[in-house]
């Protein structure tokens, strides 16, 4: 069920982003979602690519520090509290997030929100039972 | 293990023969120094030394001192003593810390220096059977030059690759089995990287032994480097000043390394006086040059600090040992007052997992000096949560703390994105201007 995310260690430093995304764009390798976490020396750079396979091996041969993780998507609608109410369902489930970014779908009236958690199996079912739809990685990819 | 020498009556030779052995040539040396080369002559005149007064190795200690100072002043050719036309090769160092050292050698002095490695290549396991990878660089510095010459009497089939171009030593190593890899141990390492990543384990490795040497490395990157190129790793040590390396060399005990007495006797003393220091003390090794011709330094300051050693060795050799130098006065950074080795830096890091990939940044702000230690991180250490590589360093920090009593700043970074030389690694830069 898990989407595969994408996470680059960068210096914190003018045109390293440019330089990952400029990777991918010659590559033919499309971003749906981007999320940056930066401190003052290092930023670490969270995608979702339509191809992770192909952008793990054409940023590995740049010599990018990569990892590639799982993390738990979710459907939820586009108007307010419906963020609240996802999160209010992990919360009473005890599951702690470590971080999440959320992005738009372009045709449909929802939001899509990818969530980095310890336990996905955990997060999924209590999400799923709460009458959420999770999305897969071949849902981000008809986006 | 059966043990086998290169010349085995000197390597094994009763103390009081070697010591004079030693007696006996120093007197003729201080003769011929005293005779053919003004700059010394002058400072023994200056210290009231005649060269009748040294009748053995008793008054080595009544000789002046050289230091890297007088090498520079002398350059080019104040500290020769045969003429030109004997002389047959130069050798130099780098000139990283100033001005070039220029040494000279007569064939004899090049015959003397290659028994010197060969003499290392042997007691590293070294045989006629062996192919011996020559991964040093070749030219004026003194490392490819030197193992060449000395796996050339041993009677290696010598592969003279010289450093770099990783991919062809790789190649050559495996289609033609080298059996002794010879090079700087940053090197060694580089390339046991390199051959992990493109899938050989160690058993795939033809090498058996390293003979590494010409820069500072610790215990930890030796087990590091053993277990990757699956290989036994033996220090070999020596400077362009006094020919070379092979002026000392390890045996098959690693605890330490045989000097080569008959050509080079050794001192302790103690850097701010000067003062001889007995035998198991710690100070800076100073050598005498008995046998060469054309650059025969006496009483030259190495600036390496470390400990000699007469313990018995199950090598069999009666070669006096020097321990690993602990590091270089000059190597030795003084931040906010306390006396930095970056070998402190790198025993930290392979003991908490990390490859000694590193490099001390030092420079000063608002009066106090700034410390920071760049690391490289493997793609296993790597996490795509920032709170985890925040811990990473603050935990290799508090480990510097430790072994060093100071605070520096770590700053985790990227596999191979610290400058490293194919030859010898830069570790420091320090920025701070106080004049």
């Amino acid at each position: 069920m898990a989407i595969k995310q994408l996470t680059v260690f960068v210096p914190n430093r003018k045109g390293t982003i440019v330089a990952v995304t400029d990777i991918l764009a010659k590559n033919s390798i499309n971003i749906r979602a981007l999320s940056i976490a930066e401190t003052e020396d290092f930023g670490i750079l969270r995608l979702i690519v339509n191809d992770e396979k192909a952008a793990e091996k054409v940023l590995n041969d740049q010599g990018y520090l990569i990892k590639v993780v799982d993390i738990v998507g979710v459907k939820i609608g586009d108007e307010p509290g419906k963020l609240t109410a996802a999160l209010d369902v992990l919360d009473k489930a005890d599951i702690n997030v470590e971080y999440l970014y959320a992005f738009m779908a372009r045709t449909e009236k929802h939001a899509y929100v990818v969530l980095r958690v310890e336990d996905n199996e955990a997060a999924e079912t209590a999400l799923t039972k709460a009458g959420f739809k999770l999305i897969t990685a071949a849902d981000v990819n008809k986006l | 293990m059966a043990q086998n020498y290169y010349q085995k009556e000197i390597e094994t030779m009763s103390l009081p023969e070697m010591q004079n052995l030693q007696s006996e040539k120093l007197v003729k040396q201080v003769r011929h120094v005293y005779e053919n080369v003004p700059y010394y002559k002058k400072l023994m005149d200056e210290k009231g030394v005649k060269p009748e007064d040294i009748k053995g190795i008793h008054d080595l200690h009544k000789l002046p001192f050289l230091t890297k100072t007088d090498l520079r002043d002398a350059y080019p050719y104040g500290l020769l003593a045969k003429p030109l036309e004997d002389c047959v090769r130069i050798q130099s160092t780098s000139g990283t810390t100033g001005r070039r050292v220029v040494a000279f050698y007569t064939q004899n002095d090049v015959d003397l220096w290659e028994d010197c490695c060969a003499r290392a290549i042997v007691a590293a396991g070294g045989s006629s059977k062996d192919v011996c990878q020559v991964a040093y660089g070749y030219g004026l510095f003194t490392g490819g030059p030197g193992l060449n010459g000395g796996s050339h009497k041993v009677g290696c089939l010598t592969l003279p690759m010289s450093s770099g171009n990783t991919e062809r030593q790789i190649q050559f190593m495996t289609d033609l089995n080298a059996t002794i890899l010879c090079c700087t141990p940053s090197y060694a390492a580089y390339i046991g990287e390199t051959l992990k990543e493109q899938g050989y384990k160690p058993e795939d490795i033809p090498l058996k032994a390293g003979i590494f040497g010409a820069e500072p490395w610790t215990e930890e990157m030796r087990r590091s480097i053993e277990e990757t190129l699956g290989i036994k790793a033996y220090d070999i040590y020596g400077l362009t000043e006094t020919s070379g390396p092979g002026v000392a060399f390890e045996c098959s005990e690693q605890t330490g390394m045989h000097i080569n007495e008959d050509h080079f006797i050794a001192e302790i003393i103690d850097p701010d006086t000067g003062e001889v220091l007995p035998e198991g003390e710690k100070g800076e090794l100073v050598f005498t040059a008995l046998d060469k011709e054309a650059f025969p330094l006496l009483r030259y300051r190495t600036r390496d600090i470390c400990v000699l050693s007469r313990k018995k060795c199950s090598c069999g050799r009666t070669l006096i040992k020097m321990a690993k130098p602990m590091g270089r006065t000059d190597d030795m950074l003084i931040i906010r007052g306390v006396n930095v080795f970056p070998s402190q830096i790198e025993t930290v890091l392979l003991n908490e997992g990390y490859q000694p990939n590193y490099q001390i940044v030092v420079d000063r702000a608002n009066n106090t000096d700034t410390f920071e230690v760049n690391v490289e991180m493997s793609p296993e250490q790597f996490t795509d949560k920032v709170s985890d590589v925040l811990a990473m360093e603050k935990m290799l920090a508090n480990a510097m703390k430790t072994m060093l009593g100071i605070n520096p700043t770590v700053h985790l970074v990227a596999p191979k994105t610290i400058a490293r030389s194919e030859g010898k690694a830069v570790r420091v830069i320090d920025k701070r201007k106080l004049i």
